[in-house]
């Protein structure tokens, strides 16, 4: 049932609070409510949180309780953590909501065009397929055509409404 | 340290002219520096921060004789301020002057004032300001602009008949109203005069610098016409106002000539042409003042 344990080592995204949207290990644990935590990586000192404000991720580290941070450091290191981190799609989609807030009215627009064109493509896919369906009949073929023609036009479109807010950010 | 000593000793109180002796003894060290330290130390130069950090709250590290060390007071001494002798022998600005004078018997000269005490005194202790005191003209109030606004940026217009349009802002004019264009091929807005207050600035801008506004474009030349002589009776009076606006051919070329170097600008940014032609509104879950405009 449950998958993510706090256990010595585990890597914690904290989620509200003064260091809100940092990453920490957690080194030990000090009661039922707090735990001893480090984010040398992370800019967080090693400091007493209390569990509340942690969300646990999917990241372990080796490193024996109330390791000193050089200790916590070589094992975050080692493991490469904040690249594995920036790969997951929990920190993509907090990405995504904070370059969706920044976005200057310009860029809405762009957005605005590029999933235009997108739906549009998609729509044009889906209308030929439709027209192939109703014209020879059902036959098993077809589901697996419409499948693998929308893949690809989604991909495209995809690529270019991300490239599009990607754009903008660093333009700004 | 040592150089600083010998003169240090000789008069321990003045400050600037020892540094400044000192400066000339060592020319190594830096002698703009050294002298604008010197002089500067009257006042504190820098403020640094508190050399004594904090154990637990109202008890520092050091002790007493510690800080005296650690913030070089033995060098850092303070003359006590002029005493009413010294003050007296100050030079003091001449405050009468002797003036020959002709005739027999006079005596050859007078001792003279040279500022004379006031010959009249108004009975009321300020003189007392008119009604009017501080209402300036329209014509000379201060005009403010928006720092998010600056000349190339695209504007949002939110009243009047172009309302929600998207818009250039060339030059804020001199009674305070923003000139703002279209372009007209882009939008149908032509040039137009824009209130500041009714204006989303966005932080999308254009690099307008190199065009050239004629300089002609002036708040008169944007002023309302009205006829003001109804020389007919009541009835007719309606018929000879301008009820519909014409173009003047003047208008029309000023527009080419300022639009013609805005659009070469704006097709250097891609969809900036379309985003200029589309206009702005909120729709459900659309909330001002949670947008980045």
């Amino acid at each position: 049932v449950f998958k993510r344990f706090v256990e010595i080592g585990r890597v914690a995204f904290i989620s509200f609070g003064p260091h809100a949207g940092k990453l920490v290990a957690i080194v030990d644990v000090i009661d039922q409510n707090r735990a001893l935590v480090d984010g040398p990586c992370s800019g967080v000192r090693r400091q007493a949180m209390p569990f509340k404000c942690m969300q646990l991720t999917d990241f372990v580290l080796k490193f024996p309780h109330s390791a000193r941070q050089k200790c916590v450091r070589l094992a975050w290191e080692k493991e490469n953590i904040n690249e594995k981190w920036a790969a997951t799609r929990w920190a993509k989609k907090i990405e995504a909501r904070e370059k969706k807030a920044k976005m200057t009215d310009f860029d809405r627009y762009k957005v605005m065009k590029a999933k235009k064109m997108r739906n549009r493509i998609i729509k044009h896919e889906m209308k030929k397929l439709q027209k192939m369906a109703s014209k020879k009949g059902k036959k098993p073929e077809k589901p697996e055509k419409s499948e693998k023609s929308e893949k690809p036009a989604k991909a495209q479109k995809s690529e270019k409404v991300q490239k599009a807010q990607k754009a903008q950010k660093p333009q700004k | 340290m040592a150089g600083e000593k010998a003169p240090g000793e000789k008069k321990p109180g003045e400050k600037a002219p020892s540094k400044k002796k000192t400066s000339e003894k060592k020319p190594a060290e830096q002698k703009p520096g050294q002298k604008e330290g010197g002089e500067k130390k009257k006042k504190i130069k820098k403020h640094h921060a508190s050399r004594n950090p904090v154990l637990a709250r109202g008890i520092g590290r050091y002790s007493r004789s510690a800080m005296y060390a650690r913030k070089a007071l033995y060098k850092r001494k303070y003359t006590a301020p002029e005493t009413k002798i010294e003050k007296k022998k100050k030079e003091k600005p001449r405050a009468t002057i002797t003036k020959p004078v002709g005739g027999d018997k006079n005596g050859g000269s007078r001792v003279v004032k040279i500022r004379k005490m006031p010959r009249y005194y108004p009975t009321e202790d300020v003189p007392r300001k008119l009604l009017s005191h501080g209402k300036k003209p329209f014509c000379q109030h201060k005009r403010r602009l928006r720092a998010s606004i600056t000349p190339g940026t695209v504007l949002i217009l939110l009243t009047g008949r172009h309302r929600g349009k998207r818009v250039i802002f060339l030059k804020q004019l001199d009674t305070g109203l923003l000139l703002v264009t279209g372009p007209l091929v882009i939008n149908r807005v032509p040039l137009r005069r824009a209130h500041q207050k009714f204006v989303i600035a966005t932080s999308t801008k254009l690099d307008i610098s190199g065009v050239k506004i004629p300089k002609h474009l002036t708040d008169a030349y944007f002023k309302k016409k009205r006829l003001r002589k109804p020389k007919h009776q009541e009835g007719e009076i309606f018929d000879t106002e301008k009820e519909k606006y014409e173009i003047t051919e003047q208008r029309k070329t000023d527009q080419k000539a300022v639009d013609s170097q805005i659009l070469a600008q704006i097709k250097k940014v891609p969809q900036l042409r379309g985003y200029l032609r589309s206009t702005f509104s909120l729709s459900n879950g659309v909330y001002p003042h949670k947008l980045v405009f």
